[in-house]
């Protein structure tokens, strides 16, 4: 069978396999050319973050467990005042909890107008929509800790600083993610809503949010997962909470490590529970489960 | 009996009604109630104490302006004029700026009628319009003057130190120097510093015009001059944003690289034994729960500062979060292409080369970009943390509250390196995946 095949059309079959092979020997090229520049570069990387490194790769790979079992051993040997150290930075805990939780609000609500003034079809003023991307765009550019440390400076430690940093920056994350979303909704129920006589707000509060609530709430519950951590770390540079403590527990050194393991401990576990509380309703909200 | 399912109907609805007015109530008021927590947890009742409104002034006036320094030391009598009254910034010899003139009577013309005079042997006058002159005699480490007992708020005054503050720039006096500040808009030496022969000439001159510098050529010697200006140090910036940039590409392949096999591990469909899944899960959720945070201090303590910690904590973080996505990419794979694969006679390694891979590295490859992008912005943080790239840069120049119009220039160069990785970051998915929209 396959002889006969071959036989009636021999040249075509041998051409249609030549520049085939050909297009597979380009193709190949062309991966293995991107592959080799992608390996070229990331050894070069590795090589010059190893040598701008106050210490080398190879010499400080074996020391990696040295720190973490200090503090685990000191924090073991001293288990008994565990819970007390716990107990003692908790208040730190909630605080940044705390900065989380209200940034992730306030920013959600900056996030909700900036996308809903931002789409094509629902904008209050369609002329302003480039303006709010770029306002949103540039929101979402500013590391937290640029805005963090000049109003550190201007308003003095604490949260505050870090609540009005990450909000801004989680504004226009959100603003993106939104509309994105708002740029997919049926504009029927809209339409309907405008036919009897609805403001713009009205419009958006009763016609465009209910459909895009689900993943709304979705996107909201990831950013506060990521507003946790991003507290804990500003924390560390002077804007109060667990990070704060963290930082000046590891400045005592040892002897003091069961402190930081203290700290360690409330971190990551805070970090998992929420994850895992997150994810889970996340989850429901997207498979349409939500009860 | 359509009239009982009827009020069945209607209480059903009203019930639903009520519920939903309760919500519609509810979920503001617990958020203001929170809000009202917040706000006493938080002291922002006491913030209007503790923040600084001078610092903030400083702040934005500073990091769009510089000052010139015009120092007189009461001891020596030598005067010197700097740029932000920094070493790097001081006026050569026999050079100074073109509003100070006169040799025994050195008459600095602030502007707008503003006219302080260093006169011989340590004396000072100061003319300020609507206000008498002010002479200020330095003898030892104490100051007389014929200022009057009453003063206005702009000027502060003891035996020891004397301090005036106009529109047109501050004077300074205490016992063993005068000093006055001029102010000026602008961020001055960003090219070139005062050492250098071509500051203050025009793009023209270097390019165009005669050698400046015998020894080499305008342009060569330009370029160079303005990379290693001491004052603004646009090599070490240029550097320090490469740094930042290479922790978070480093961090984001690296993780991805090791990501990509752990996640077949922890796919249901590619990996019959539980036991192994589970491991493999619960190890990607302890790295992701340590936080980068954590992650820093511990291999800071084996790595010391520098770039690699940075690109090692991201690295390892992301490998977590990596693994979580791309496992479940791979548990949403399409079984057909698989079995289609395999109908050919292909050996596993070649089902998951044709069958799998090429399923999921759009998915893959869109969310490593993106992680690229948010990485670059870690890499600040974390660079504040451990010591690498403008993050520091960035902290440091906060710290010393002086130069804040470096820390203007560092922010906006945050902002440009962002959104230059944001938008590479899409253009590169645009090449390698196609166009979402």
């Amino acid at each position: 069978m396959a002889d006969i095949s071959l036989n009636t059309a021999p040249q075509s079959v041998d051409s249609l396999q030549s520049s085939y092979m050909a297009q597979v020997q380009r193709r190949r090229l062309y991966g293995g050319l991107t592959l080799l520049i992608f390996v070229v570069l990331m050894v070069s990387g590795f090589n010059i973050a190893d040598e701008r490194n106050a210490g080398g790769f190879w010499e400080g790979l074996h020391n990696i467990g040295d720190y973490p079992a200090d503090v685990l051993s000191e924090a073991w040997a001293k288990r008994a005042d565990l819970p007390a150290l716990i107990a003692k930075y908790f208040p730190a805990l909630v605080e940044t909890i705390n900065i989380a939780a209200v940034s992730t609000l306030l920013g959600t609500i900056g996030g909700v107008l900036l996308s809903l003034l931002g789409t094509r079809g629902l904008a209050k003023w369609p002329r302003l929509i480039p303006l709010f991307r770029r306002i949103s765009d540039i929101m979402r550019a500013v590391p937290e800790i640029v805005i963090a440390l000049v109003l550190i400076f201007v308003l003095g430690g604490g949260p505050v600083p870090a609540m009005i940093a990450i909000a801004i920056h989680t504004a226009g994350a959100l603003g993106k993610m939104f509309s994105e979303v708002a740029e997919n909704t049926d504009i029927k129920p809209v339409e309907g809503l405008a036919s009897t006589g609805a403001t713009w707000s009205q419009r958006m509060l009763l016609g465009v949010l209910p459909q895009v609530a689900p993943n709304y709430v979705s996107y909201t519950l990831l950013r506060f997962e990521i507003n946790i951590r991003a507290s804990a770390i500003l924390g560390f540079v002077g804007a109060g909470g667990i990070g704060y403590e963290l930082r000046n527990a590891m400045a005592w050194g040892p002897g003091r490590f069961d402190e930081a393991g203290a700290i360690f401990i409330l971190l990551f576990g805070t970090i998992v529970f929420f994850d895992q509380v997150s994810s889970r309703y996340r989850n429901r909200l997207t498979e349409g489960q939500g009860q | 009996m359509t009239a009982m399912d009827l009020s069945d109907t209607k209480l059903a609805a009203e019930k639903l009604f009520q519920r939903k007015r309760l919500i519609g109530f509810g979920i503001p008021a617990v958020i203001a109630l929170y809000l009202v927590y917040i706000f006493f947890a938080f002291d922002l009742p006491g913030l209007a104490q503790r923040a600084n409104l001078d610092n903030a002034v400083t702040l934005a006036s500073d990091s769009w302006s510089h000052k010139v320094h015009v120092t007189r030391d009461n001891r020596s009598g030598e005067i010197s004029y700097a740029v932000e009254g920094e070493r790097k910034g001081m006026y050569p010899e026999g050079m100074r700026p073109d509003w100070v003139s006169g040799d025994e009577v050195l008459t600095i013309d602030l502007g707008g009628d503003h006219i302080v005079r260093y006169l011989p042997d340590n004396r000072t006058e100061i003319e300020i319009p609507g206000f008498p002159m002010i002479e200020v005699q330095a003898e030892g480490r104490s100051l007389t003057s014929n200022l009057p007992e009453d003063l206005p708020d702009w000027i502060s005054a003891s035996d020891r130190r004397i301090g005036i503050t106009t529109s047109e720039g501050r004077i300074t006096l205490t016992g063993a120097r005068t000093e006055v500040f001029n102010y000026f808009p602008g961020w001055e030496l960003f090219w070139f510093t005062l050492d250098s022969p071509y500051h203050g000439q025009g793009v023209g001159t270097i390019l165009f015009g005669e050698r400046l510098d015998p020894t080499r050529s305008n342009i060569v010697g330009a370029v160079s001059d303005w990379w290693n200006n001491a004052m603004w140090r646009h090599k070490d910036v240029a550097w320090a944003i490469g740094e930042t940039i290479l922790m978070a590409f480093l961090g984001t392949m690296g993780a991805a690289i090791i990501a990509l096999p752990l996640a077949f591990l922890a796919a249901k469909r590619f990996s019959p034994i539980m036991l192994i899944r589970a491991a493999t899960r619960r190890l990607f959720d302890f790295v992701r729960g340590v936080d980068a945070l954590i992650w820093t201090v511990v291999l800071a303590r084996a790595f010391g500062p520098g770039p690699l910690t940075g690109a090692l904590a991201i690295l390892i973080t992301d490998t977590g979060t990596f693994g979580k996505i791309f496992s479940e990419a791979l548990e949403n794979v399409d079984q057909k292409q698989i079995e289609g694969v395999a109908s050919t006679g292909a050996k596993p390694l070649q089902r998951y080369r044709f069958g799998v891979i090429p399923q999921v590295v759009p998915v893959l490859l869109a969310q490593i970009l993106y992680f690229l992008e948010s990485n670059t912005r870690s890499a600040t943080i974390i660079g504040a943390i451990t010591g690498g790239g403008i993050g520091l840069m960035l902290t440091q120049a906060i710290q010393t509250q002086k130069d804040w119009e470096e820390v203007a220039y560092y922010i906006v160069l945050i902002v440009v390196m962002v959104m230059f990785m944001d938008w590479f970051s899409g253009w590169l998915r645009g090449k390698l995946i196609g166009r979402k929209d």
